[in-house]
């Protein structure tokens, strides 16, 4: 399975996510700029904020407990598709996923 | 070329070779950690990693990075000596390096209690990958284990093992859990939820030795008491002590950690110090030595933004730390630890919200599976406890009329 990170530049990384790993996995094992991950899908930093290109929101699932009030003290503007990308998994729906990247993450 | 050395790769090290560059820094850069292998996160080996063992996923960055970010990265070599005078490192293959400035990450290593037995085969700590994925090994195999302290990585570590199946006691010697790090009445609300997954606790009494099976392995743990716990597995979670003998034995200033001053510099100008292996001064007063990601990142932040952009602001992020135990989420923000007093809400789901005061200030927030209270609470610290009293200790309510 495959996942696009579109950077805030506007640099296009496709890479191959496991089963069940996260997108911010992915991101930080694949060197892609703009994910820090700074608790490593803790979800306490909010450094792994992205967002879900519009053909997958429904897909990504709704936000999960707690990622809301987390999403509220992220750097870059959160907007209706944003999620942490720490919580979303990779799953065969999700195959060919496309998240797009914020300016900052700290 | 002038040349910034980073001891110890650990969360610490890797985050100050990234802020460096980051913050734009054109000089050189090595990083030297001791452990084979990526520099990779811990907080893991006691949580996800017990349960799914997929290394790849705890890297802090692939090794393309380390080319892209020209960071000269050296693993598998200690640093075995620091010449302050003529300002350079002594590695154990024989090299020496020369720096302009010399930043310590080297983090803390396991302490274990000095009794009978802690050496024998069955017995276990966790600090490294390398820790974890023996114990792992040895826990499929277990039906019993025996955890020597109850602090957050020996309760995380029981959640896990309960979690597969596997029979677990918690010794601890203190009257109280993780008695250290949160508030009386935190810990008496975790002790119930480890007795309610079936975790055996046993407080107030201390391990006196390691008893072992005819073949010389460890098969339980004896107690002050004369009490026998079985148990072929034993994890040593008793706490760590700070890795300074690189500095001590450099003549650095030391006390339960490299002592370093408002700006993380040492008692040498031209060497920083950060996360679990430095002591440092609280903005109000006193010193502290934090053993958390957070404190490993902002020190390593704070030291960036000072060596490559000259920037001399006192560090003063705010403390924040978590502990998964199972599928509960502890949250603290703040130092607790000289609380003179203590409020308890509860959440709509029923979980505790404990504030501690000090002085009628509030200090630090406990939370459990509740992260807008902590976000929150992140945002308080500081606020008077006549301020929240007014809002019945409820602190999103009290967030929303001083931010209104
Ligand atoms: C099992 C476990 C679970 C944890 N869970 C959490 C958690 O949930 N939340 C949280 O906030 N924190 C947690 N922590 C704590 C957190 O991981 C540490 O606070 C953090 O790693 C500290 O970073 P550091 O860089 O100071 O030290 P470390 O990450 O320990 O790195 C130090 C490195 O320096 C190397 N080194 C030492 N001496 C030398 C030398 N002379 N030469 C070369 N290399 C050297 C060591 O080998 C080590 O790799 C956990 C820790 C453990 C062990
Ligand atoms: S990595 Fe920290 S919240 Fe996602």
């Amino acid at each position: 399975m495959n996942a696009t990170f579109i950077a805030f530049d506007g640099t296009t990384t496709q890479v191959e996510v496991d089963e069940g790993e996260s997108l911010m996995q992915a991101a930080i094992t694949n060197d892609v700029n703009g994910i820090v991950g700074e608790c490593g899908g803790s979800m306490m930093c909010a450094t792994c904020h992205c967002y879900i290109d519009d053909a997958w929101l429904e897909a990504a699932g709704p936000r999960n407990d707690g990622e809301e009030d987390m999403l509220e003290s992220a750097t870059s503007e959160v907007r209706p598709q944003s999620r942490l990308s720490c919580q979303v998994k990779m799953n065969a729906e999700l195959d060919g996923i496309v998240v797009r990247l914020p300016e900052t993450q700290i | 070329m002038e040349r910034i050395v980073i001891v110890g790769a650990g969360q610490g090290g890797m985050q100050a070779a990234m802020s460096l560059r980051q913050d734009g820094l054109t000089g050189n850069i090595t990083l030297i950690g001791e452990e084979p292998g990526l520099p990779y996160q811990r907080p893991p080996l006691s949580k996800a990693y017990m349960a799914d063992g997929i290394a790849d996923r705890l890297i802090l960055r692939p090794t393309s990075f380390f080319e892209r970010s020209e960071i000269d990265y050296r693993d598998g070599v200690r640093v075995t000596q620091i010449d302050r005078e003529r300002k350079s490192v002594t590695l154990s293959n024989g090299e020496n390096i020369t720096y302009a400035h010399l930043i310590l990450a080297t983090g803390a290593a396991n302490w274990a209690p000095p009794i009978a037995g802690i050496n024998a085969p069955g017995v276990f700590q966790l600090r490294t990958l390398e820790d974890a994925t023996a114990l792992r090994n040895k826990m499929a195999s277990t039906k019993r284990a025996v955890v020597i302290g109850g602090g957050f990585i020996g309760l995380e570590f029981a959640a896990m093992a309960r979690d597969a199946g596997v029979e677990v006691a918690v010794v601890e010697a203190g009257p109280r859990l993780m008695a250290r790090a949160i508030s009386p009445a935190m810990s008496r609300w975790f002790l119930d939820l480890h007795r309610s997954q079936g975790t055996k606790i046993i407080l107030g009494t201390a391990a006196s030795s390691v008893r072992l099976d005819d073949a010389g392995e460890a098969d339980g743990v004896i107690l002050n008491d004369g009490t026998v716990i079985d148990g072929s597995l034993v994890l040593v979670a008793a706490g760590v002590r700070p890795s300074v003998e690189l500095a001590e034995q450099a003549g650095l200033s030391c006390n339960d950690g490299v002592i370093v001053d408002g700006r993380l510099l040492t008692s040498d100008p031209a060497i920083s110090a950060l996360g679990d292996c430095a002591r440092f001064p609280l903005p109000d007063n006193g010193t502290v030595r934090l053993e958390s990601v957070q404190a490993a990142v902002d020190h390593a932040r704070h030291i960036a933004r000072r060596l490559a952009k000259g920037e001399d602001a006192p560090y003063s992020a705010l403390p924040w730390f978590w502990s998964d135990q199972g599928k509960i989420k502890l949250q603290i923000v703040g130092i607790g630890a000289g609380a003179d007093r203590h409020e308890q809400t509860t959440t709509p789901a029923g979980e505790p919200v404990v504030l501690a005061f000090n002085n009628d200030t509030l200090i630090a927030v406990e939370t459990v599976n509740a992260a807008g209270v902590h976000m929150a609470a992140r945002r308080l610290i500081g606020t008077p406890y006549h301020v929240l009293a007014e809002h019945h200790f409820d602190v999103r309510k009290t967030l929303s009329a001083v931010t209104a």
